[in-house]
């Protein structure tokens, strides 16, 4: 099961959609990161509308990819949790999903925008090459 | 239902799910049940090296009324040598975030955990209505 990776200029979308197995897991990473490290992406919106049950396990891979993408420099966010996947969550522990977190994708992609334009990334303003 | 793969986990997940629903139980603590039986199914999977993960309803023998669902995993892993350490919240020797067994006591209502080192493992958790 491999997780595609949309681009919109340079902030990725990815949405999962089913639970993830150990392999499917580290391939999506390796290939998240290396994608994120590719276009040097601003941003990443991780999407699990479609996850109805998260346990320690979808939760560990999760904040692991927001970790890994926040290290390469890039701004991650989680959208979609749904009701009952944040009560269960908070139920079994504390801090089970680190990362920030957004209604759904448009509301996530807004979050990105508006982080990537405060930290003033100029990187890629239109004067780059002066 | 045998647990040997990792998509027996998600299947695990779903059939308790579906019991916990069909008994009548609310949608989130359906949503518990499910979360618990994944988890336990992880367990039996990643640390017992396969194993049994069984649902059942609870019922009142006169009235015939469920009264709760119960959770069964068992494995023939390495077994736990120290189980309160394996309920302390943060540890773990695996690859989760420590919060598994912990998660299932808070999760479930009622919980045990029989384990003998290199027998096997064996967790209840019953969730009443």
């Amino acid at each position: 099961m491999k997780i595609p990776i949309l681009r919109l200029e340079r902030i990725l979308l990815v949405s999962i959609q089913v639970d993830l197995t150990d392999n499917d897991a580290m391939q999506f990473q390796s290939d998240l990161v290396e994608q994120v490290a590719e276009i040097e992406a601003l941003g990443v919106a991780i999407d699990i509308t479609a996850l109805d049950v998260v346990d320690s396990y979808m939760a560990r891979v999760i904040n692991d990819t927001a970790s890994m993408v926040r290290l390469l420099g890039a701004e991650a966010v989680i959208c979609g949790v749904q009701p009952f996947v944040a009560l269960t969550l908070v139920e079994m522990g504390r801090d089970l999903l680190g990362a920030d977190c957004a209604f759904n994708l448009g509301q996530g992609l807004e979050i990105l925008r508006g982080r990537i334009a405060t930290r003033g990334d100029t990187r890629f303003s239109e004067n780059e090459d002066v | 239902m045998a647990i040997n793969a990792e998509a027996d986990i998600q299947a695990a997940c779903r059939a308790a799910r579906q019991l916990a629903e069909t008994l009548g139980f609310s949608r989130a603590a359906a949503y518990h049940i499910a979360t618990a039986a994944s988890e336990l199914a992880a367990n039996v999977l990643f640390h017992g090296g396969g194993g049994w993960l069984h649902a059942q309803a609870l019922f009142d023998a006169q009235t015939q009324q469920a009264l709760g669902l119960e959770v069964l995993a068992l494995d023939h892993g390495p077994g736990i040598a120290d189980i309160a350490l394996a309920l302390t919240e943060g540890y773990s020797t695996g690859k989760g975030l420590g919060c598994g067994l912990p998660g299932v006591k808070r999760l479930m209502d009622d919980f045990m955990i029989e384990s003998a080192v290199g027998a096997g493992t064996c967790v209840k958790a019953i969730k009443w209505r």
